[in-house]
């Protein structure tokens, strides 16, 4: 189907506007293009809905302040919650450095036209795509290597996690460099920094909402993860707020993952209200990084 | 000045360490060495180095891991009955170590989620590509992106209360037990509907505006510029999103370990419940492995099938995005 | 706007690292005016004994709140395995330990004492519409999960000629569960022995939520999850020679529901009973308050005997 077709002569203009936007078959077009936007809207709203209506009556300070318990009345998501915010800090600080040194060093540094350095690219993009489970397996074997018997700990856990999102943040971190022009290094260097002055305080602070918003975007998918959790034997009963890097832990996803998986009405609405508590920290989290991104960045 | 423009390539992307021209050229470089090396320079050069070794390391880890163990389980279970077997009972005492099972519903589940996914995907992206004025395209556009933000967990509660429960055991009253791969597939392919709507738009941005308004000048609508021009042009990136989509199915965990059921069988209807490979990484991990054991060591094989799959398919979608990022 | 970022990442800081300590604070407080136990104790093992273990810490917690106590769920043989390699202080089991289990711990110098903890009827559930099956022998339940069904038997017709045409879906314990060694033994006449094509799973909340959404389905778990679920599941009675009886506290107490009238345990590494305090008084609280526990759990309790005898027991440890 190449554009040669249309160079036919038009008769339908003289016939009335059939080929034009009110053709039905272009408006019948627009339609199913809507449609395929609407419906995916809706099994979004859909599922908000029923996740709202189902947990609604759970969504009380018991919530926040109880431990997982064998009752449904009784249990609330406390040590969960915690166990986010702690791995979520944890990971944060372990892979925010390492994911902007290593895109640094990959934009700015590198030599671009090194072979070795090209395979590091492309892997970087690939262990950006690989499954989270595996990733998982990945800590499991590390962990066992090192003897390790209780692997369900905080610094266990963020270290699978931190492992999932670095790429992530390394192609984020790398987008951001990329946008700040060439202008503001040869400025710098022209005044006689370094590379390394000009990359540390002028290029990166001007990246730095670009860096941003990348890194709470995989820090707010690191959250929602659970399947490399399970993997470090996850899902326990904790009954324990966490207390240090060593301490054992449970985090929202695994903690709706327990309850969804027992079978007693008031366990799902647990569930739907736990994942309630974990929709509005995401939604936070997100906002905050759209926040981030359109006030603070630049137009060069 | 003519040295500087001359050494310019793109925006951003220079290689500093060129100091033959430039400021630093030794033709311009004053008596007074103003940039002294600093011992603080070098030590930070190594660390940053060592910070993009960590990501080859990092691989070279993920490899080692799932091969060291799935070697361990070949020596016990030959390749031949792993790949072609049709019976997968690991745990038992009479166990077999046949995957087709495992693949048959990560097959299925796989397929459902595409045929969900690709129209409403592509359809999301000409409307925000071609029809969508601005300000509209900021309204929807986050509206997609949320679909990916959502857990895989509430997706997977999601699949199993309401879509499986509700709408094909209430509503429908179809024939279908507690799981079936067609609730779960049809909640992933929602999930995966951001991946290949953004991807496969960008792909269309990129096409040149020329090209669409040549085609209207020669009195094409809108419709018809869409389908046979911008596609066209636009198509191995839209392959591309396709493929990450298919990637990411394969790989999802959470969704088909709650909602497509705990049974491995071949599955030959989408009402039918099974347990895909991700499925039975997930629940092998709820039980206990020692190390050593061949329980163990399944775990290992299955996760080198998986991530052999999928670096399989991002390979091919990688392949597809340079050749379209390369066209324009 | 470097700064504004800075500030921006410094408030994020700020407010993670209270809360993580408003986490850390708020957990060991100490009784007020009693000893303030403190520390950890890891259970692991049969996901049938869990509740019970759970309801137990949680009462416990009650009473001493700075004790950490985690169960997990996998299954009576991993758990095992776990406790003979000296992991776990206290092993939950649907099943008495094995020779080879015995053995293994030997090796390791693992010393440990079986505390009786509650009884358990075995229960094998249908799907609540399930109108036809109300009482099953113990042959017919051997038709069903005997390892020679494999492949074969797949409708309720083939169990009995009377029961209707329907699909014959099996849901079940994993293989690391006690309930599936107790069941294959007590069904099938050897411990192991069954048919593979069903979905197993070491979590019984699995397997009902597997009965509950399919007509045609059966499973089998402790008591205490069909009381969790009396809308979801139905309990079937069972021939064991006698006559029909149904799974209830008096006909396990009285052992008149056979076969699958079973005792459950945990198993208590000596080690820790002696050295830590905070697993002794989350034992003794276990054993002296178990009637409450059970009843929190919806297990069946004790008989006066066993509580006897399974204090005797603690107390020869302590000494």
């Amino acid at each position: 189907m190449s554009i040669a077709t249309d160079l036919r002569p038009n008769r339908s203009l003289q016939a009335g506007a059939k080929s034009g936007e009110r053709n039905p078959k272009a408006m019948v077009f627009l339609v199913v293009l809507w449609l395929a936007m609407f419906i995916a809207m809706t099994v979004l709203l859909v599922l908000v809905v029923t996740t709202l209506i189902e947990g609604a009556s759970r969504l009380d300070l018991r919530l926040f302040t109880e431990y997982p318990a064998s009752s449904p009345a009784r249990a609330g998501a406390r040590p969960a919650i915690l166990g986010s915010i702690w791995v979520i800090v944890t990971t944060a600080v372990l892979t925010i450095p390492l994911g902007i040194a290593a895109a640094v060093q990959l934009e700015e540094f590198a030599d671009k036209t090194n072979r070795f350095n090209h395979l590091i690219e492309v892997n970087v993009q690939n262990l950006a795509a690989i499954p989270s489970v595996v990733y998982g397996l990945l800590a499991l074997a590390v962990l066992t290597l090192l003897r390790v018997q209780n692997k369900n700990l905080v610094i266990a856990g963020a270290t699978a996690l931190g492992l999932l999102i670095l790429p992530v943040i390394i192609i984020a971190t790398r987008e951001a460099l990329r946008s700040v022009p060439v202008e503001i290094r040869e400025g710098s260097l022209a005044l006689g920094a370094t590379p390394l002055q000009t990359m540390w305080r002028q290029t990166l602070p001007s990246a730095v909402p670009g860096i941003a918003t990348g890194s709470i975007l995989a820090l707010s998918r690191a959250m929602g993860e659970a399947a490399p959790l399970l993997l470090l034997g996850g899902l326990v009963f904790v009954s324990f707020d966490p207390n240090g890097l060593l301490s054992g832990f449970t985090t929202l996803p695994i903690q709706i993952f327990n309850w969804t998986g027992r079978p007693q009405e008031e366990f799902r609405v647990l569930a739907a209200a736990a994942s309630i508590v974990l929709l509005v920290l995401l939604l936070a989290m997100n906002g905050l990084a759209i926040y981030i991104r359109n006030h603070f960045q630049r137009r060069w | 000045m003519d040295n500087l423009t001359a050494t310019q390539p793109k925006a951003g992307s220079r290689a500093l360490t060129d100091r033959s021209v430039g400021p630093h050229s030794p033709s311009r470089r004053p008596s007074l060495i103003t940039s002294v090396r600093r011992p603080g320079e070098a030590v930070a050069k190594i660390v940053l180095r060592l910070a993009a070794w960590l990501t080859i390391v990092i691989t070279v880890g993920i490899v080692v891991a799932l091969i060291v163990p799935a070697l361990e389980f070949f020596r016990q279970v030959s390749i031949s009955d792993f790949l072609f077997g049709t019976r997968w009972a690991p745990r038992f005492a009479d166990a077999s170590f046949g995957v087709v099972p495992l693949v048959t519903a990560t097959i299925w589940t796989t397929a459902i989620a595409l045929i969900t996914a690709v129209p409403l995907g592509l359809g999301a992206a000409i409307l925000l590509s071609e029809y969508a004025p601005p300000r509209l395209r900021a309204v929807l556009k986050p509206i997609l992106e949320i679909l990916a933000g959502v857990p895989t967990v509430v997706y997977g509660l999601f699949a199993l209360a309401f879509v499986q429960g509700t709408v094909l055991r209430d509503w429908l009253n179809l024939p279908t037990g507690s799981f079936s791969v067609l609730a779960a597939g049809l909640v992933m392919g929602v999930m995966i509907v951001p991946t290949v709507a953004s991807l496969s738009e960008d792909a269309m941005s990129a096409v040149p505006n020329s090209m669409r308004q040549g085609s209207a000048a020669l009195g094409a609508n809108r419709m018809q510029t869409s389908l046979r021009v911008v596609f066209p042009a636009a198509l191995s990136g839209i392959v591309a999103a396709i493929v990450l989509g298919v990637s990411r199915a394969v790989g999802e965990t959470m969704i088909v370990a709650i909602a497509a059921g705990g049974q491995a069988r071949i599955v030959t209807g989408p009402l039918e419940q099974g347990q895909t490979m991700t499925g039975f990484i997930a629940n092998a991990a709820l039980g206990d492995s020692r190390v050593g054991s061949i329980e163990y060591d399944t775990l290992f094989a299955v996760g080198l099938l998986l991530f052999m799959i999928t670096l399989l398919i991002n390979f091919i979608s990688i392949r597809f995005v340079r050749r379209f990022r390369e066209v324009y | 706007m470097f700064s504004s970022s800075l500030k921006l990442a410094g408030v994020t800081a700020l407010a993670a690292g209270s809360l993580m300590v408003s986490g850390c604070g708020g957990q060991n407080p100490g009784s007020a005016g009693g000893e303030g136990v403190s520390g950890t104790v890891t259970v692991d093992g049969s996901s049938t004994v869990a509740p019970l273990s759970e309801a137990a810490a949680d009462l416990f917690r009650d009473v001493q709140p700075g004790v950490n106590v985690t169960v997990a769920t996998a299954g009576t043989g991993g758990g095992f395995k776990k406790f003979c390699a000296g992991e776990t202080d206290i092993s939950d089991a649907s099943r008495p330990i094995k020779d080879e289990e015995a053995a293994e711990c030997k090796a390791k110098g693992i010393e440990y004492t079986e505390v009786i903890v509650a009884n358990d009827g075995l229960s094998v559930v249908v799907n609540p519409e399930n109108t036809w099956a109300k009482c099953l022998t113990v042959a017919q339940l051997k038709t069903m999960w005997a390892p020679e069904s494999e492949g074969k038997i797949k409708n309720w017709k083939q169990i009995d000629p009377s029961f209707p045409d329907v699909p014959l879906t099996l849901f079940g314990a994993g293989t690391d569960s006690g309930t599936f060694d107790y069941f294959t033994e007590a069904i099938n006449g050897k411990e192991g022995a069954s048919r593979t094509d069903y979905s197993p799973s070491e979590d019984d909340n699995v397997t009902v939520q597997g009965v509950t959404g399919d007509k045609g389905a059966v499973g089998y778990f402790g008591l205490s999850y069909v009381e969790q679920n009396p809308a979801a599941v139905k309990a079937v009675e069972i021939d064991g020679g006698n006559g029909c009886v149904a799974p209830s506290k008096e006909t396990v107490q009285d052992k008149t529901y056979k076969p699958l009238a079973r005792p459950l345990f945990i198993y208590v590494k000596h080690s820790s009973y002696k050295d830590s305090e905070a697993v002794r008084s989350y034992v003794d609280f276990y054993v002296e308050n178990e009637a409450k526990v059970a009843e929190q759990a919806l297990f069946v309790g004790l008989t006066p005997e066993q509580k006897q005898k399974a204090q005797d027991e603690l107390g020869s440890v302590a000494a």
